[in-house]
């Protein structure tokens, strides 16, 4: 093998290969996540819902998959029970927060212009816009895109990630990166699995599980009230965990983030 | 889509680290970069250059090296490499396992250019 010319370079071993510093220039090692300071950001935003007791939630999907119908239905079904608060992200319009509000819910719209994403510092914002004294549960329904959520935490406890049956049973295996951030799937529009008969709940199911990923799933249809039940218990369940650590001075984080990190020899 | 996003946090962060040696300019930055990342590494090279005109990076090298996908498997222990939408045992097939590479984004190295007069020839 040459060792001159870097032909011997592989992606297994490049890091190791470093290039001698020329005069006047130094190599210095840095090993920080490259998002550090919107995860600083997410970090300080989960403190603020660990004081006051909130149960952050991030909803996640592609657009149109009913995110905003089952907080409506979500928030209808829970009134008597607890308060909740909603931050809606969109590229435009405040179409969804009004939807919240007409359901006698605090709303707070993001609108992002053309960002795909929310982050931690929109949500921050967003925070200082709304009085979330007595707030149980803070529902953010983020921009409807399968990609780039995924990749920023926003100090949310939980991910939960939409897939409506009118879309493929493999959009796990094709969107790998947003489906292993699910703490939970949702498959909504279940009404629908009658016409829609190529799409399989067991595939969907499998796909997640391909990933690794042991997230609990629950079929359901927010429209028609149906399989609301089991999300509506796991809910409670967990605003009780969430309670239960905040009794004692912890926190959460989404089962993604944060997780690969400290398995990782960064040393290497 | 959102390298852009990405390419302004790290011009941050090696904006940070060339205050934090008192350099003039980083010539050289290096990316571990993993598939389940999210960021496709040739969307942050074309983002780089837009988010680094102006700053004391600008026309730096920006390097990638690539983690690949690696999982542990936490019913027979295996250490194994699988693919992004299989993150399975490749010894097993269980799919109880957990990534130990792959999902990194991390800045690792930056070479920087030192500002003369405040380093005298030894």
């Amino acid at each position: 093998m040459c060792d001159t010319c870097g032909c011997n370079l592989t992606p297994g071993n490049k890091h190791l290969a470093f290039k001698p510093a020329a005069k006047g220039a130094t190599a210095v090692s840095v090993l920080k996540g490259l998002l550090q300071k919107n995860d600083d950001q997410a970090g300080h935003n989960r403190e603020h819902f660990d004081k006051r007791g909130i149960l952050a939630i991030n909803l996640m999907s592609s657009p149109g998959s009913g995110k905003t119908a089952l907080l409506e239905a979500t928030l209808t079904a829970l009134k008597d029970e607890f308060t909740c608060a909603v931050i809606e992200g969109d590229l435009e319009t405040e179409n969804d927060a009004e939807r919240i509000r007409a359901k006698g819910v605090q709303a707070h719209q993001i609108v992002t212009g053309t960002a795909c994403h929310l982050d931690a510092h929109l949500v921050h914002d967003a925070l200082h816009h709304m009085d979330l004294d007595g707030v149980d549960i803070l529902f953010i329904e983020n921009v409807g895109n399968l990609v780039c959520p995924a990749s920023f935490d926003l100090g949310q406890h939980l991910n939960v990630t939409l897939l409506s049956v009118a879309e493929g049973d493999d959009k796990p295996a094709k969107y790998p990166v947003m489906f292993r951030a699910a703490d939970a799937m949702l498959l909504t529009k279940t009404d629908l699995l009658a016409v829609l008969d190529d799409f399989d709940p067991a595939k969907a199911e499998a796909h997640l599980r391909d990933l690794a990923n042991p997230a609990p799933v629950m079929r359901l249809s927010a429209r028609k009230d149906l399989g609301m039940d089991a999300w509506l218990a796991w809910l409670r369940d967990q605003l009780a965990a969430q309670r239960a650590r905040v009794a004692i001075g912890q926190s959460r984080r989404p089962a993604i983030q944060g997780d690969g990190m400290k398995y990782h020899s960064v040393s290497a | 889509m959102h390298e852009l996003a990405v390419a302004q946090a790290l011009v941050e962060q090696v904006d940070a680290v060339i205050d934090q040696h008192r350099a003039g300019s980083a010539t050289a930055i290096r990316v571990r970069i993993g598939p389940l990342a999210g960021v496709v590494p040739e969307l942050l090279a074309t983002a780089f250059p837009l988010a680094a005109v102006g700053s004391r990076m600008e026309g730096a090298e920006l390097e990638f090296v690539h983690a690949p996908i690696r999982v542990r498997c936490q019913t027979c222990g295996a250490e194994t490499e699988a693919v992004m939408n299989r993150l399975i045992c490749g010894a097993c097939g269980d799919w109880h396992t957990q990534i130990i590479s792959g999902d990194e984004l991390l800045l690792e190295s930056v070479e920087l250019e030192t500002i003369p007069s405040l380093t005298p020839e030894s």
